[in-house]
């Protein structure tokens, strides 16, 4: 109770410095006229999943089945779940917005979200299956004493499901308002409301499906698209960009890279936070333990890639389509020149040009899945760490009573949910792009660091993970304070103290080098016991032995 | 765990085998995605002119194709390391779980 005081007056004073933080991405969006083809689509949707919902919920019984479906997703589905919560509505309409205003530049903040799957996929997925049930807490802290370490994780995962549930759900609503024409406040409660109830009823197996459904119809729809461009071009890509060259305001300068990176170290730090990020992240990792087995973990990496690879290629052919086909078109402006409803609604206005007013209305329900089902796996996260790792393993010292697991998870999802309608509310005009690459950047110092040693390195022991771990988390968040984005963007101060956009490079390098120190120096009795697990650990971990008896039901 | 398992998994010659081949392996792609990807960052930020630069008479310049092959080489090499650890690496961990099991079986016989 005390922790939820705590954090509640913690997330207090975080609003409190939300309302000010200016320079928002999705815009201070005009409301649009009501658009009825859209709303149709989407409550379409909505219906058909909600039907998913009640199919999962007769196959929700069990703890297990609500954490990880039972673990009887295939590495394809679960290889398009994992894309799905990649192929986010920041990632589809913002990079495309990206490509849009400033050209090759937007290639490259993809990038940084792919190049962390190869590494996912070398050194963790399949150890993270053999080692976990249900949390990446159950992999960071296998071998070590439970409770420090499970203390951190879920404090790990639950800043960072906050940080992106922030992004969500103010996404989900200035979209609403550009898309739908309804007002912010509702689009918010609607968003809170469907993830309630995918998650309370459905667990894992809902949320999984909605976001493979939802994954397959973006695909579809992203690839129209680029389809569609490049056929007014005959299929060259060069006709295409001479194109876009000659109308674009920047000319020849969309073709290499502009301000985007700043200076090498920016470039650097933001691309490790994008890289060992994706290997923290609690909903994603969570994803690993939804398979039967380390081969079809493997195999989801694969799928999850390939699918990511190829939606950001089309992006980037979708964002140079707006450039000549939206950016061109006086319909998709407004009197000075600007587009309707900002560069976010370049894809949008696409849609729209290549496939008129039905086409429209699907994108934008897409769009509006696609934060649906994202919020329901961050939800359904911060729920595990809640009741499996605090719950379960902290308070009640691995001996919940019978269906009082679920149940804990059950009201933390109603409490994440009143949450998070509650922060869509007072951040509303939060930068979302910030959002998500500061919850990128602490799962790469904090949760990233103790997850890698505690599975590779055998004299890592208890103290180091977890004073390592908080040592990652505060340096991140701290120096986030000290950049420009807070220090004079919020707290109007004339110079930053920290020159660089993001944390990642020296919070990881604090991190890391903390979960070693305090390992090191560590002469505890407990530390004997950590070092002495590893070989127990280290076999389960590359074999799987031990493993089966945990995901066969 | 058993103790007797970890020890008898631990002396098979299969597991030093894979620990050491797939762990080499592993190693060896992801240091070759990071000179990749960061190549290409620093490419962007030290040379900038170079990667606006045309390739031929048209409007195409290097970052493109350079933008393109990162992301191409990002999904094949995963490619590549799942298919040898699907065969190779599978082979040696049923290999290992068969002794493992059947050490159990000479145990309680």
């Amino acid at each position: 109770m005390k922790n939820i005081l705590r954090t509640a007056s913690a997330l207090t004073l975080l609003a409190a410095a939300g309302t000010v933080l200016a320079a928002p991405d999705l815009g201070q969006a005009t409301k649009q006229a009501t658009n009825w083809t859209a709303i149709t689509m989407f409550a379409a949707f909505v219906i058909f999943t909600l039907f998913i919902t009640k199919w999962a919920a007769g196959r929700t019984r069990s703890a297990s089945d609500f954490y990880t479906a039972g673990g009887g997703i295939t590495g394809f589905q679960n290889g398009l779940a994992i894309a799905g919560d990649f192929m986010s509505a920041a990632s589809f309409l913002g990079i495309s917005a990206a490509v849009f205003a400033n050209g090759f530049d937007g290639l490259i903040y993809a990038i940084g979200f792919l190049v962390g799957w190869p590494v996912i996929t070398f050194l963790m997925a399949e150890r993270l299956r053999n080692l976990g049930r249900f949390t990446f807490a159950d992999v960071a802290a296998y071998r070590f004493h439970q409770k420090p370490v499970r203390l951190f994780a879920a404090s790990g995962t639950l800043v960072v499901v906050l940080f992106y549930l922030i992004a969500q759900m103010v996404g989900a609503g200035q979209l609403i308002k550009l898309l739908f024409g309804l007002d912010y406040g509702i689009a918010v409660v609607v968003v809170g409301v469907l993830m309630m109830v995918y998650v309370l009823f459905g667990g894992m197996t809902a949320t999984t499906w909605v976001q493979i459904i939802k994954a397959v119809m973006l695909l579809g729809g992203a690839s129209f698209m680029a389809f569609s461009v490049l056929a007014m071009y005959n299929f060259s890509p060069e006709a295409l960009f001479a194109k876009a060259v000659e109308v674009h305001g920047k000319h020849d300068a969309i073709m290499g890279p502009g301000g985007f990176i700043k200076d090498p170290i920016s470039g650097i730090s933001f691309g490790m936070a994008l890289m060992f990020g994706t290997a923290g992240l609690p909903h994603i990792l969570m994803r690993f333990f939804t398979v039967p087995s380390a081969k079809e973990a493997r195999k989801s990496v694969l799928w999850a890639t390939t699918w990511i690879g190829y939606f950001y290629i089309l992006t980037f052919i979708i964002g140079f389509g707006a450039i000549v086909l939206v950016g061109t078109n006086p319909a998709f402006k407004d009197g000075a020149g600007k587009l309707l409803g900002g560069n976010n609604m370049a894809a949008v206005h696409l849609a729209s040009a290549v496939g008129g007013d039905v086409f429209l209305g699907f994108i934008s329900a897409v769009a509006f899945a696609t934060i649906l089902a994202v919020v329901a796996g961050l939800t359904l996260s911060g729920a595990s760490a809640v009741s499996h790792d605090l719950y379960a393993t902290v308070i009640k010292k691995g001996q919940p009573a019978p269906g009082s697991e679920l149940r804990v998870s059950k009201i933390t999802t109603i409490i994440l949910g009143i949450i998070a309608v509650f922060l869509g509310y007072v951040f509303e005009t939060v930068n979302v792009a910030f959002m998500v690459s500061l919850a990128f950047a602490i799962a790469a110092s904090a949760n990233f660091p103790v997850l890698f040693m505690s599975v590779l390195w055998s004299k890592c022991t208890t103290r180091g993970a977890t004073v390592g771990g908080f040592l990652g988390l505060i340096t991140a968040v701290g120096l986030t304070v000290l950049s420009k984005s807070v220090w004079v963007d919020v707290f109007h101060n004339k110079t930053e103290i920290f020159p660089y956009t993001s944390p990642a490079l020296f919070s990881m390098i604090v991190g890391f080098v903390g979960v070693w120190l305090f390992s090191v120096t560590d002469k505890s009795p407990r530390a004997a016991i950590d070092k002495a697990g590893f070989e127990a650990q280290e076999v389960r971990s590359e074999t799987g032995i031990g493993a089966a008896a945990a995901s066969s039901h | 765990m058993e103790e007797d398992i970890v020890r008898r998994v631990k002396s098979d010659p299969n597991y030093q085998k894979l620990v050491k081949t797939r762990s080499r392996y592993g190693w060896m792609l992801t240091w070759a995605v990071m000179v990749v990807y960061y190549g290409f960052t620093l490419l962007n930020s030290f040379d900038k002119p170079f990667m606006a630069s045309k390739i031929g008479s048209g409007v195409m310049s290097w970052g493109v194709p350079l933008g393109l092959f990162v992301i191409l080489f990002t999904v094949v090499v995963t490619g590549i390391y799942v298919r040898r650890a699907n065969n190779e690496f599978d082979a040696l961990t049923d290999a290992i779980q068969r002794n493992a099991a059947a050490g159990k079986d000479k145990v309680r016989a």
